[in-house]
């Protein structure tokens, strides 16, 4: 049980850094959201083992339960990844009504350096 | 003397909740805002006397018991960023008053504040994982004064920060699960306890990572770009406190989790050696830029590896030396910013070829830009020189002298680029004044006034170089032996 959550914690990791790498800004945002979840379930399986009893009030005092601390840190991790999903949404309607499309911009100041450089070379 | 603990931080968010409530008055918003950053910096220079008096003070939050709990610590090295960072923020808080396009927008209090209270947090806490809680309480509130204005280049800009950040904090929560997952614990006292059970392997592998999360925030050498694309789109205030602060808190926590925590093992020379190249490619960025905003950027990240290089040799001169620079740093970079945002707002933009003979039309402006650059160029008798001066005595007791050869050679090129900034924006021949940019505007004096006061803290953190860097030594003493900081979390 704990190697497949181990194995979908690598399967968010993997398609969510590739989903960052892309050039359209919602396939980066769907990308940061996915590896949150990975970060999430990471975090979820580093109290214990899957599979255990959860935490529920009366503790008997085995070691049967599964630690609540980490699932604390869950809740708040999925409520800051939450609120910063939807403030990236915002920044992509925002791109899009400024730039019609939703692609990550040049930076001009990048392109301008590159140009000088090249033609710099091209004169020698 | 504990419940001051939680004051640096639950005041500024109070103050904004209020400042929210106030949308329509300015006036009101100022000065609750100004209300909070005075009361925080009182309590953080009270914190700070006691501190260096008694030794750590540290207090649980919510009155779960400490390890379980999150605790909220003040040692000496919070205590100084923490009173020296929240004098930087009352300076570009006043500036901003003057600055003609601030805070027209009434989310500039609210978010401001919110972000001051991240920026105490991360000194404050003493845990982990609250300290993952900061960094995002002072990014969601950086993403919102990045963004404030929302014009295109902001917003691609701001895309690409928010971007960087955004895997930073999900590489950061990836580390804590690792550390909860070997230790089972959080907390750094209870962390600096039992992290010498873990075999050597691990727990390298773990301090690496801390430094690939901090490293990020902090601009170091692989992961720096992301700092001069996205710092100079923003409103100068703004601008301003994230030069002085955000990649700073990056360095605190780094310095804060290498060395309490992990006790400097095995991670040392990897350190020193993105140090360098942190240096090396700021500075090299920084001469291939024609904007003084954007070689300024530059110019934090070189400087970024000036402090990483007196954590690199994890000796107690070192880190004093990295702390030394910290404190002279932030004002230092935050007041340079002031001046590019004054330049700014009276010629229209910071391009060094379209303004020029700033001299003659802002002498005063001039002066306060001459005195920040020697400053963090590192002239004898200014704060940088201090800085510098500690650390390469630190990496020569350390017998590094790779490291302060090319720190000095870094050195030499920062005072360049700000002979090139000074002759692009202050000498030569006057340019034509931006239409509608006449100096002497109204909001004129209140930011000149801030401009001369930070300059002057600067200046006087020269001055009083001894008995800072004594505190320093102490600090770094409590860091790199982290027995007095254990006792004062664990055995309340």
């Amino acid at each position: 049980m704990t190697f497949l959550v181990a194995f979908v914690v690598a399967v968010l990791y993997g398609v969510g850094v590739y989903m960052i790498l892309q050039r359209s800004f919602i396939r980066i945002i769907l990308g940061l959201s996915l590896l949150s979840h990975g970060a999430n379930l990471l975090l979820l399986i580093s109290g214990g083992a899957a599979g255990l009893a959860a935490f529920i009030g009366r503790f008997s005092g085995d070691d049967t339960v599964v630690d609540p601390v980490p699932q604390a840190f869950v809740l708040t991790a999925i409520v800051i990844s939450f609120a910063m999903t939807a403030f990236c949404l915002a920044l992509a309607y925002r791109s899009w009504r400024l730039t019609g499309d939703d692609d990550v911009a040049q930076d001009e100041e990048d392109v301008r350096l590159a140009d000088t450089a090249l033609h710099r070379g091209s004169r020698k | 003397m504990r419940v001051l603990l939680v004051i640096p931080l639950a005041l500024p968010i109070i103050a904004a909740a209020i400042s929210t409530l106030f949308r329509q008055h300015r006036m009101v918003q100022r000065t609750i805002s100004l209300m909070a950053v005075i009361a925080a910096l009182a309590v953080a220079v009270v914190l700070l006397i006691h501190v260096s008096e008694d030794g750590p003070v540290a207090t649980p939050v919510a009155g779960w018991p400490i390890p379980v709990g999150i605790a909220l610590v003040a040692d000496l090295f919070s205590a100084l960023l923490l009173v020296i960072s929240l004098v930087t923020v009352l300076a570009v808080l006043i500036f901003s008053y003057g600055s003609k396009r601030s805070d027209e927008m009434w989310q500039f209090h609210p978010a401001f504040l919110v972000l001051i209270a991240g920026v105490s947090l991360s000194f404050l806490t003493g845990d982990l994982f609250n300290l993952f809680v900061a960094f995002e309480i002072t990014l969601v509130a950086s993403y919102v004064l990045i963004t404030l204005g929302s014009s295109a280049e902001q917003i691609r800009n701001g895309i690409t920060y928010v971007v960087i950040n955004v895997v930073a904090s999900l590489l950061f929560l990836t580390s804590i699960a690792f550390v909860y997952a070997t230790v089972g614990t959080v907390n750094f006292a209870d962390l600096a306890q039992k992290i010498d059970g873990v075999p050597d392997p691990i727990r390298i592998s773990l301090a690496l990572a801390f430094v690939v999360v901090f490293g990020t925030k902090a601009a170091m050498f692989p992961v720096f770009s992301w700092l001069p694309d996205s710092y100079p789109v923003a409103r100068a205030p703004i601008v301003a406190i994230f030069a002085g602060l955000l990649t700073k808190v990056g360095v605190y926590s780094l310095i804060r989790v290498e060395t309490t925590v992990f006790q400097g093992h095995g991670v040392g020379t990897a350190i020193l050696v993105l140090a360098g190249l942190t240096m090396v490619a700021g500075v090299l960025g920084a001469i291939a830029q024609n904007d003084m905003r954007r070689i300024l950027s530059f110019h934090i990240v070189s400087q970024i590896g000036y402090m990483l290089v007196g954590l690199g040799l994890f000796t107690v001169a070192g880190v004093a030396a990295a702390i030394m620079f910290m404190i002279h740093h932030i004002p230092v970079k935050t007041s340079l910013f002031l001046v590019s945002g004054m330049v700014e707002e009276t010629a229209g933009t910071t391009a060094l070829d379209r303004v020029g003979g700033l001299r003659k039309k802002l002498p005063l402006l001039a002066l306060m830009f001459g005195l920040a650059a020697a400053g963090i160029a590192g002239l004898p008798p200014f704060s940088g020189f201090v800085g510098k001066l500690s650390i390469v005595e630190a990496g020569f007791a350390d017998q590094n002298y790779v490291i302060i050869g090319v720190s000095l050679a870094v050195s030499v090129l920062t005072l360049f680029s700000m002979a090139k900034v000074w002759n692009g924006i202050f000498w030569g021949r006057p340019e034509t004044i931006h239409p509608g940019n006449q100096v002497l505007l109204s909001g004129h004096r209140t930011m000149m006034g801030a401009t001369i006061f930070l300059v002057t803290v600067t200046i006087a953190i020269a001055l009083f170089a001894g008995p800072i860097y004594e505190l320093c030594e102490r600090a770094a003493q409590d860091l790199l032996d982290p027995s007095r900081y254990i006792s004062a979390v664990m055995d309340r």
